[in-house]
């Protein structure tokens, strides 16, 4: 049966900072290359020169702007397989080719045993798992398995691609399950939280929120008068200001 | 949700082909249907036929039909795998009471027959209601997962199926007043349980949104200020499916049309004319009552909003 593990001795997963992700699509990309001759190869492209080109990618970089006005900022939001602790991919793939490892809790499908229903697909909230119309079976983030365990690599490199491959680390990769491990701890200081957990799914990775906005003057450190010249927060400007020159002067233009 | 014609057919034409079954066998175990062998012929090569023509679709919508009959392992978590295993499980009694009944010239109602009728009825309703799970099931789907989907299913596939079985009876001339005046019930209380779900999903403008699916609420509303990819890719194509509310209306309309008001007028006019004449408005009555639950099921699809889509800028879902 297609019977999640209730435990799993580990549960190896990614942590995506979205503070300091900049959206440069390095993981995307760096993902797309190496699994394309991967675990679970190859991401089919069609049409890929052509003026309607689709693809099989594991990873999605989406960009939000989220609030409003001077508040608002620009997250990147990466979005990738989060290899749940109760996946319904799994528990709703009918042949058993979903499966979830008991050894470290990675999500995989065995492609041989796909019968390409796509109900995976439509089971997932966060969209994990893309089609592959070329080979008729459903594609996955394979967390890399062929990459972290894999003894010709460097033991730097044995990773996923995605978290060797980003330029600021705003992705790490470790064992969630252990409470000391440095991601859990990072987890622990930022406040990492899981995506969409009314779901019920128990994702495994992790976001980290954006910081604060830094919008006051010194928490940036930039000089008074910078800040007046910032239309983005009127409360922050001239009238508020510790010189009083400025103040009178934001009186006198203000009448 | 993108509206598959694989699997519009497989839901409609095996939840009537189930429906049919069922009552037949059913009927025939209480001893309201004859025992007559060319009228058991024609039930169970009809119903079989259905429920042939709709799995066969349903391979059309995989891409590996060969492994098909992998899909019976997992039925202890899976209800695609639960629907497939009840489905060929139904085969077993019915099949063999196929043989008693038209074969052996033996009487449905009498003992063992009317066992076998019994649990063929029982595995048909499980297996239609096993076939509206694998919707009702999906959490990511809420207007899938909504408590009159199931109902909705089931009582389709009996009134269709039902329709059918009144074919039957008038060409036999065989029929029963009683009977099609329960399967016009039935018909009634179907698309009344499909109505209360238009309301419903009308009313209910989505429980999640952007800020809910990224987790960014905390930060105020969410946009989408750049998409992943510029062209479609598989999500897209599968759950970004959209139809204007204008085309919805138009379509539910069409459905009621087809598959109430007409059966309802050409089955109650058919009880009023002897044997042919009925016969003749029973075959429009069915045909179009199938097609309306073709409408209905491709609303189903059209009409679905996947959270995933949350992540593409869609408002809610």
């Amino acid at each position: 049966m297609t019977s999640v593990p209730h435990r799993t001795a580990k549960k190896l997963g990614l942590v995506i900072d979205l503070d300091i992700c900049v959206g440069c699509h390095a993981c995307a990309v760096a993902c797309k290359e190496w699994n394309s001759g991967g675990h679970m190869a190859p991401l089919t492209d069609e049409n890929p020169y052509g003026a309607d080109p689709l693809g099989v990618w594991f990873n999605r970089v989406h960009t939000y702007e989220a609030g409003v006005g001077g508040n608002s900022r620009t997250v990147h939001f990466p979005r990738s397989c989060l290899h749940c602790e109760k996946p319904a991919c799994v528990e709703v793939c009918p042949t058993g080719a979903s499966y979830k490892r008991a050894e470290d809790g990675i999500v995989l499908v065995n492609e041989d045993l796909c019968i390409g229903c796509k109900l995976c697909s439509w089971a997932c909230p966060y969209g994990a798992r893309e089609y592959d119309y070329d080979s008729g079976t459903m594609k996955k983030c394979t967390l890399c398995v062929d990459r972290i365990y894999n003894e010709n690599l460097e033991e730097a490199e044995r990773v996923p691609a995605c978290v060797s491959a980003c330029p600021v680390s705003a992705r790490h990769f470790g064992d969630l399950g252990d409470p000391n491990s440095d991601i859990s701890e990072l987890v622990r200081e930022r406040e990492g939280y899981d995506l969409m957990p009314e779901m019920g799914f128990k994702p495994v990775n992790k976001y980290l929120p954006p910081r604060p906005r830094r919008n006051k003057v010194g928490d940036t450190g930039a000089p008074a008068a910078l800040d007046s010249a910032a239309p983005l927060s009127a409360t922050h400007g001239a009238e508020t200001s510790s010189n009083p020159l400025l103040r009178w002067v934001d009186r006198a233009l203000s009448r | 949700m993108h509206p598959a014609l694989s699997v519009i057919i497989f839901t409609s034409v095996t939840g009537a082909g189930y429906g049919l079954l069922g009552l037949m066998c059913a009927l025939a175990a209480f001893g309201i249907l004859p025992g007559n062998r060319l009228f058991g012929l024609a039930g169970f090569v009809l119903s079989f036929g259905a429920i042939a023509t709709g799995l066969i679709a349903s391979t059309f919508h995989l891409g590996h039909p060969g492994r098909a009959w992998r899909a019976l392992s997992q039925w202890r978590s899976s209800w695609l795998s639960r629907e497939a295993v009840l489905s060929i499980l139904t085969f077993g009694p019915s099949l063999w009471l196929a043989k008693g009944w038209i074969l052996d010239g033996a009487d449905p109602a009498a003992a063992p027959w009317r066992w076998y009728g019994l649990a063929t009825a029982a595995l048909s309703l499980l297996t239609v209601i096993s076939t509206a799970m694998i919707y009702a099931s999906l959490k990511p789907v809420p207007r899938w997962r909504h408590p009159l989907v199931m109902p909705a299913y089931l009582l389709l596939g009996l009134a269709t199926g039902g329709l059918w079985l009144n074919v039957l009876l008038h060409g036999f001339g065989l029929a029963i007043d009683d009977l099609a005046g329960a399967v016009t019930v039935a018909l009634l209380l179907a698309w009344l349980v499909k109505i209360a779900y238009w309301y419903s999903i009308d009313r209910a403008p989505g429980r999640y949104t952007a800020e809910h699916a990224t987790g960014l609420w905390s930060q105020g509303s969410v946009r989408q200020l750049e998409a992943p990819h510029v062209q479609d890719n598989y999500l897209l194509r599968e759950m970004g499916y959209q139809i204007a509310r204008r085309h919805a209306g138009r379509l539910r309309r069409l459905a009621l049309l087809a598959g109430l008001g007409g059966p309802i007028v050409l089955t109650i006019a058919a009880a009023l004319l002897p044997r042919w004449g009925a016969f003749a408005l029973s075959v429009p009555a069915a045909g179009l009552a199938i097609a309306g639950v073709l409408v209905e099921r491709w609303l189903f699809f059209a009409e679905a909003k996947h959270v995933v889509t949350l992540f593409y800028g869609a408002e809610r879902a």
